[in-house]
């Protein structure tokens, strides 16, 4: 108790809004002031040297004929859906079975997270040496040999999808993992008593309760892979052309390499727009929200 | 046998922490199993095993070939001539510099978020008040901003404030869109603390800052763990903000540097290589020695 009597007002026994007062601060000038200025910016035009000057609705007007946004975008959609088919299987399988109490699981489970302890950078330079054409691993095998997983245009965007699941796969296992662990052995046990299969079981016991977690991981997902830039920017750079341009490295190479800010801008605010408007779309459908607070309750 | 598994199974992993896979293993009698092997599962996990663990093993045998080794070897055999010269070269590279300035970027953002976010989210936990809970409605909306979409206003306010090229240029945005999460998880924390305990605090005529110090600090400990693996990952890995954000190599971190390297070593693959493994040392050793800390920060507020 030696902390009484500190120079706070003592009559007062919750603490006031202004210990809120530095984050909101903090996050007003570094993420609320920047999501505003998006928006003014995209109805400038700014080199990223002086100062933007305002250019009315041009960069819009611009971007509403623009093939090459809409390419981005239509890939970026793509590249969604296709991660989310091929992780979602992936992740659950893995984290049903990691769940597991099975000897060597732990070992095995433990290799299985491993990609989560490399940067970005580090993975998207890895991949890019074991698939190099000339040097790669996949190059000294006998099938996979045959093709350039980085340089063929019509299968480059599938190599991305690739690496992005080989990166994020293990985040969601971890999700599954946890939740597939709080299923209680007694239903397994009075199914098995009923006769049903292992397949039935899974499908009528451990999909059903893991519905939650699917759609958490269904979230996360969806948004991530809608903002997915680096990884993408490393491996590819975009290309080969305009192979694996998504959205937001179309906004990047505009900004940063094109020195078209303002319409770069633009670019990020239907970004910003579409991401909102898919997290929105998707928690309501979803009920995510009620599940967290269902969760906050129990 | 099947009887005997019930026993063990309620162990429900609480709270933000992802419990660490089977800490108790029954017997050890593979006779304790109450399924026989599920062989599709075991020929996927395999399967996914080699997609994994090839690429890595990779990795790490390719740092310690010699240039020459690594142009006319199978990558897949072990190294012919295990040679530690890619790792000097590395190190001849500036990989110093990169690191202590990724230590630099971390401490700093960890500090402020840790700082920032404990008052804040015992205010949202003990403060009904609307200006409070509007303030986490708004926050609560943050978890859904890209920051890829928020970068060119970044870079105008960091220009704008003569921050462009600084290690605070990286801290300043990074721990604000760390903040979100964060708040989330420690405001749950929080909102776990009994009630009882604030009011026996407020009995024996502490105020909000003395049970700020009593109370919340200490039992929010886990939570604090959490939010500081959480933001140190964050910070550690990040890449948009470096890249946009400075571009000199004093100000260089360790992720940037990775990319540098790949352009300033050319054909030297396994130098490269080298680079990348040694950036993921510092995490694999939290790893071996915090498991558990790690997993938790990595799911911060979806690992429920």
């Amino acid at each position: 108790m030696s902390s009484r009597g500190s120079s706070t007002q003592t009559g007062q026994q919750r603490p006031s809004a202004w210990y809120a007062a530095p984050a909101v601060l903090f996050f007003g000038l570094f993420a609320v002031v920047p999501m505003l200025l998006v928006v003014y910016l995209s109805f400038t035009d700014w080199d990223g040297f002086g100062f933007p000057q305002p250019s009315g609705a041009g960069n819009w007007s611009r971007l509403a004929g623009d093939g090459e946004a809409r390419d981005a975008l239509v890939l970026t959609l793509v590249f969604m859906v296709l991660s989310w088919l091929v992780q979602t299987p992936v992740a659950l399988l893995i984290g049903v079975w990691a769940a597991g109490r099975q000897r060597n699981r732990a070992i095995l489970s433990s290799l299985f997270f491993l990609p989560l302890l490399l940067s970005t950078a580090a993975i998207a330079l890895l991949w890019r040496s074991v698939l190099d054409p000339n040097f790669g691993v996949t190059q000294s095998l006998p099938l996979l040999g045959e093709f350039n997983f980085l340089g063929d245009t019509s299968i480059v965007i599938y190599t991305v999808i690739f690496v992005i699941t080989w990166q994020y796969v293990p985040f969601h296992t971890l999700l599954y993992q946890a939740a597939a662990r709080t299923i209680p052995a007694s239903l397994y046990e009075a199914a098995t008593i009923d006769g049903a299969g292992r397949y039935k079981q899974f499908f009528q016991i451990t999909l059903p309760l893991l519905r939650y977690t699917i759609i958490t991981s269904t979230v996360l997902m969806l948004v991530g892979s809608f903002t997915t830039f680096d990884t993408v920017l490393i491996l590819t750079g975009g290309g080969p052309g305009t192979a694996t341009r998504i959205a937001p490295l179309y906004m990047y190479i505009t900004g940063f390499s094109g020195f078209e800010f303002g319409y770069a801008s633009a670019v990020a605010v239907l970004l910003l727009a579409l991401g909102a408007g898919l997290s929105l779309v998707v928690t309501k459908a979803t009920g995510f929200r009620d599940m967290n607070s269902q969760q906050e309750g129990a | 046998m099947t009887v005997a598994q019930t026993a063990t199974l309620p162990e429900a992993p609480t709270g933000a922490t992802a419990a660490p896979p089977v800490r108790r293993r029954r017997g050890g009698s593979p006779g304790g199993r109450r399924e026989r092997p599920n062989w599709l599962a075991g020929v996927l996990a395999t399967i996914w095993l080699v997609i994994v663990a090839v690429p890595l093993y990779y990795l790490v045998a390719a740092s310690f070939r010699t240039r020459q080794d690594y142009l006319s070897t199978s990558p897949l055999k072990p190294p012919t001539d295990p040679t530690i010269d890619n790792y000097v070269t590395v190190f001849e590279g500036g990989f110093l510099t990169y690191l202590i300035n990724n230590v630099i970027v971390t401490v700093a953002t960890v500090a402020i978020v840790v700082a920032v976010t404990v008052p804040a989210a015992y205010a949202v936990a003990r403060n009904a008040g609307p200006l409070v809970q509007r303030f986490f409605s708004i926050m609560l909306i943050g978890l859904a901003i890209p920051a890829q979409a928020t970068i060119i206003p970044v870079y105008l306010l960091i220009t704008q404030l003569r921050l462009y090229d600084t290690l605070l240029a990286i801290i300043l945005p990074t721990a604000a869109f760390a903040l979100p999460v964060a708040l989330l998880v420690m405001t749950n924390s929080l909102r776990d603390i009994p009630k009882e305990l604030y009011e026996a605090q407020t009995l024996d005529g502490a105020g909000p800052f003395g049970v700020l110090r009593n109370l919340v600090l200490p039992l929010a400990k886990p939570a604090i763990t959490t939010i500081s693996v959480f933001t140190a990952l964050n910070a550690w890995n990040g890449f948009l903000f470096p890249l946009v954000l400075t571009q000199s190599e004093s100000t260089r971190v360790l992720t940037l540097g990775l990319w540098d390297f790949q352009g300033q070593f050319g054909t030297n693959v396994p130098g490269l290589l080298a680079a990348v493994t040694l950036s993921v040392v510092p995490i694999f050793v939290l790893y071996l020695v915090g498991r558990r800390y790690l997993l938790s920060g990595l799911t911060a507020g979806f690992g429920k």
